[in-house]
């Protein structure tokens, strides 16, 4: 015990003060990468959320890269994050219902994974269940409809590579995997997925003129008498186009799916589900949490016309009784004119974002 | 063995400063927690009430509440003799989220004996986009209402079980017109406390059932969503405002 402590004492007044490491020695020393966060965001919105026990690298953004486009995580290694989060769809899947391992359909859409590092709240998933970004990239590798693996025979996997240990030591300083540090890795990369050079971004910063209709479309967003979208999709203030909060936006009068409420396990949950960001509809079809609506159009005529009532229903529903807003045709596409002029078309062909494999 | 437990201990503190070139000043004074709570006819009012409770108004409207924020600015705290130290600039009351915030090392913390704040933003502060940390909460209010931020959010829902309608009592700057705007904040200042040297902690009442009352008894059939660009409604919420507010326990 007593030498224990006093190698404890010598090894903390040689960590405290020195700079230059022993000699000999070359440390681990992987190089920072902090994200480039766009102007329209620093000018507007907080900082981003990056754990302390996490910080961005270029190492282990490589390696969280890396890892999420290999299907080395599922188990019959024919699975990998993206092959239900396509770079082409903004890391959604354009099928309504994502497919695992064993031909088995999930019962929600794959979300869209971009400027996640501004979820303040850190609640992921579309029914908040995970907290943290690194905590959610657990979940796929073991669910029994997705990778439909285990977190051992994952790091058996990784550990047998002829590349990753060493990866893993270059990222973080150790070439003994295991799934916190695959999940930190993958984390690190989701965080660099930053989408912000929409038309309306560039409009925002007095690059370029939009149409009329999308203007006027703006405006049906933002006026209460009319879309009446801002409260839970952001403004011009907010642009990340969600609260990142829950809701039950009037998709059911019962619920087969309670969301949130499973989470909460309060009955006023029920039917609660994350607003998802309007940016890069373009690409992100089908839409809701169980991607019923295979258009924007079809999710505009839901708020105009289709509300469904139901217990737990957002009073900012406020129209219900009337079955929506009742939006003019015209209203309509110049409303649908301004949600496309939320999509970053250099986004989903950015080469930093593409498979390395 | 005790000497190294002595040795270690020493060492740790020195290895935590031995490398640091500065030392913070640190002045110690009184500290101040400002607790806002929220009551209807007495009874007191948390998120944990939300969606099941009912309460009755003045108009004998039966409603459920869901959701309330507030902004509240420009917080001071005043003494006798005209002297005053502004606590915060504003600060954001969401009963889902925070309720009270604490200021430490307020110098000569004694006979603070009132408090003053601004519901909403006055015209000077209510400056469009102009605090990230209300923007990224989507605090905002649009611009063709006058832009700057909303002063409160108070939803829920009322009417019979089963045929409930939504309310969205959201307050903030009135359009007179288009493109003509009035500003909608009032002031309020609570007296009749005595502060102390060491700790002090207010309690700020905030009574539910007076944003629906006194001078106008509020009828939710006439009013009760898309109130934002109802001027009407706007100038009613900044009347019946002004008596929302008391001074609770102070201690």
């Amino acid at each position: 015990m007593m030498k224990w402590l006093k190698i404890l004492v010598i090894a903390t007044l040689f960590v405290s003060c020195d700079e230059n490491g022993i000699e000999g020695y070359t440390p681990y020393s992987p190089t920072l990468q902090p994200l480039n966060i766009p102007q329209i965001f620093s000018d507007n919105i907080l900082p981003p959320i990056i754990p302390l026990d996490n910080p961005q690298t270029v190492e282990g953004v490589a390696l969280g890269r890396k890892l999420f486009f290999d299907t080395i995580l599922s188990a019959n290694n024919s699975q990998a994050c993206a092959s239900c989060h396509s770079p082409e769809n903004a890391f959604t899947d354009s099928d309504r219902f994502s497919e695992g391992i064993d031909g088995i359909q999930g019962n929600r859409n794959s979300m869209p994974i971009f400027n996640l590092a501004w979820n303040y709240d850190d609640n992921f998933f579309w029914d908040g269940r995970s907290f943290g970004l690194e905590k959610q990239a657990l979940e796929p590798v073991e669910n029994p409809i997705e990778m439909h693996n285990t977190w051992k025979e994952a790091i058996i996997s990784l550990q047998n590579d002829g590349e990753y240990p060493n990866l893993f030591f270059d990222a973080f300083g150790t070439q003994t995997i295991d799934s916190i540090l695959v999940t930190k890795a993958i984390a690190q990369f989701e965080r660099t997925l930053i989408s912000a050079n929409s038309r309306f971004d560039k409009h925002l910063l007095n690059q370029i003129t939009l149409t009329p209709s999308e203007l006027n479309g703006f405006n049906v967003f933002m006026d209460e008498s009319k879309g009446d979208c801002f409260h839970c999709h952001g403004n011009a203030n907010n642009p990340l186009w969600t609260d990142n909060d829950f809701h039950n936006n009037g998709l059911d009068a019962t619920f087969l799916d309670i969301g949130l409420g499973k989470f909460t396990g309060n009955p006023a949950d029920n039917g609660k589900f994350k607003s998802p960001s309007l940016r890069n509809l373009k690409f992100t079809a089908p839409y809701m949490h169980d991607g019923r609506f295979a258009t924007i159009d079809d999710v505009i005529n839901h708020y105009s016309e289709g509300l469904v009532n139901s217990s737990t229903i957002d009073p900012l529903m406020k129209a219900v009784n009337d079955g929506g807003v009742q939006l003019s045709a015209s209203d309509k596409t110049d409303l649908k004119a301004f949600l496309l002029s939320l999509s970053d078309d250099e986004f989903i062909t950015n080469p930093a974002f593409q498979n390395p494999n | 063995m005790k000497f190294i437990k002595i040795f270690l201990t020493f060492t740790l503190i020195i290895s935590f400063f031995g490398c640091d070139d500065d030392y913070d000043t640190i002045i110690f004074g009184g500290t101040i927690s400002i607790n806002f709570n929220h009551y209807w006819d007495g009874q007191q009012v948390t998120s944990a009430d939300f969606n099941t409770e009912t309460y009755t108004n003045e108009n004998n409207d039966i409603l459920t509440i869901s959701k309330l924020r507030y902004l509240v600015s420009n917080i001071t705290l005043h003494k006798s003799d005209g002297s005053s130290t502004k606590l915060v600039d504003y600060y954001l009351v969401d009963l889902s989220g925070g309720t009270s915030f604490s200021i430490s090392d307020i110098l000569d913390g004694n006979d603070y004996s009132s408090i003053s704040f601004t519901f909403g933003f006055n015209e000077a502060d209510n400056i469009d986009g102009n605090y990230i940390d209300l923007n990224s909460k989507s605090w905002n209010w649009p611009t063709m209402l006058g832009g700057g931020y909303h002063f409160m959010q108070f939803e829920g829902k009322y009417g019979a079980t089963g045929t409930e309608n939504p309310f969205a009592y959201h307050n903030g700057t009135a359009r007179v017109s288009t493109g003509v705007f009035e500003q909608n904040f009032f002031n309020v200042s609570l007296e009749g406390f005595t502060s102390s040297e060491s700790e002090t902690i207010v309690e700020i009442k905030m009574n539910l059932d007076q944003w629906f009352e006194d001078p106008y008894t509020w009828d939710l059939d006439t009013y009760n969503t898309t109130l934002m660009p109802n001027y009407n409604a706007q100038k009613l919420m900044q009347q019946n405002g002004a008596s929302v507010f008391s001074l609770g326990i102070v201690n």
